[in-house]
């Protein structure tokens, strides 16, 4: 295929789809790195193809491209997102508010230390990358994985939230933050430059406080394995 | 909850071997500086409250520690869940414990 500057992975896979192959299904929607629609395997990493220049990731002059790993495959390069999105429902991965529209709004510092925590885990796009990269995930179909898990820890430090007692036995679950290896695979490739390990780190020291303080619920319920209390 | 109390019990375990594997490492280079032998080291271990105490303790945090860490390698790679994978662990723990525990009372009981 031609090849032109600043071509990018997904400019390759809609040429191949424009002219070799008009039934590839792919997904994409942004192009700009926001919407976090088209992610793929590329030379083995997890990639947002949209952003992925070819020449910064060609090797030996050929690439491989497939669909995202840890992922069921529905077709081609478009994979179901599903229980990576009901993961983050089943860790409560949503703002939960207790104020009502008759209340005042709420005043945030942007500079109080767990708001600048929150905040650096916020900019999340969903893209599915740091799920495709975790080894644990792989191993462990239920483990709610790191953007999931990232997503709550950002909720967690949000003062406004309500929702922090069940969400944190939730993510203290079978399936939750102590799974994690602390490896890094999400915080090495997500495009966001995230931190998904830092923020389950985060997550296990929050439940080992609540714990201790014998704050923690008797267990959330989601994606629970059956030896999930004893 | 399990998952909470698993976690902490591998930190806390780990937190006691690390001194007294440091307690081990010196006291060993510092003996052998002087040439003992076995028997000289047994003189030295039998009847000692301390060093039953010692290594005592670290054979309790080993057992603990390497269940816990089987018991997640059991799970990830085998898939095992439920009650075979808490049978499996606990009988590696009571077997690690034992055969420790014999181990120091060999060297410590006159
Ligand atoms: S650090 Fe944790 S969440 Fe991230 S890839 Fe490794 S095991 Fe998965
Ligand atoms: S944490 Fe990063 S890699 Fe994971 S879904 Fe969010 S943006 Fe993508
Ligand atoms: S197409 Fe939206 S992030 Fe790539």
């Amino acid at each position: 295929m031609p090849q032109q500057s600043s071509q990018t992975i997904l400019d390759v896979v809609t040429w191949i789809q424009r002219h070799l192959d008009a039934g590839l299904s792919y997904r994409f929607a942004c192009r700009v790195g926001m919407c976090g629609s088209c992610a793929m395997m590329v030379n083995g990493i997890p990639r947002w193809t949209c952003r992925t220049h070819v020449n910064k990731v060609m090797r030996d002059n050929s690439l491989t491209i497939e669909p995202l790993r840890n992922l069921p495959l529905i077709k081609d390069l478009a994979c179901d997102m599903s229980e990576f999105f009901e993961k983050w429902t089943d860790s409560k991965g949503y703002f939960q508010g207790s104020t009502t529209r008759h209340d005042p709004v709420s005043t945030l510092s942007p500079n109080s230390p767990q708001r600048r925590v929150a905040d650096a885990a916020t900019e999340c796009i969903n893209c599915a990358i740091c799920y495709a990269s975790c080894d644990v995930v792989n191993w462990n179909r239920d483990y709610l994985g790191p953007a999931a898990l990232n997503r709550a820890w950002s909720l967690q430090n949000d003062e406004r939230d309500s929702a922090s007692a069940e969400r944190l036995s939730v993510v203290a679950g079978d399936a939750g933050c102590h799974q994690c290896h602390s490896q890094q695979g999400c915080a090495t490739y997500c495009p966001n430059e995230l931190n998904p390990t830092a923020s389950i780190a985060g997550l296990k020291r929050m439940v080992a406080k609540a714990y201790v303080r014998g704050e923690l619920g008797a267990g959330g319920k989601g994606r629970q394995g059956p030896e999930s209390d004893a | 909850m399990l998952e909470v109390r698993l976690y902490l019990a591998q930190r806390a375990s780990a937190a006691i071997m690390a001194p007294l594997v440091l307690i081990h490492l010196g006291v060993m280079i510092y003996t052998i500086q002087g040439g003992v032998d076995a028997a000289e080291i047994l003189e030295r271990t039998r009847g000692s409250f301390f060093w039953g105490a010692n290594y005592g303790l670290f054979v309790i945090a080993v057992s603990v520690h390497a269940a816990i860490g089987l018991r997640n390698i059991l799970r990830e790679w085998l898939s095992l869940r439920g009650i075979g994978l808490a049978i499996i662990s606990w009988i590696f723990f009571a077997g690690l414990l034992m055969a420790g525990l014999r181990a120091v009372a060999a060297v410590v009981i006159a």
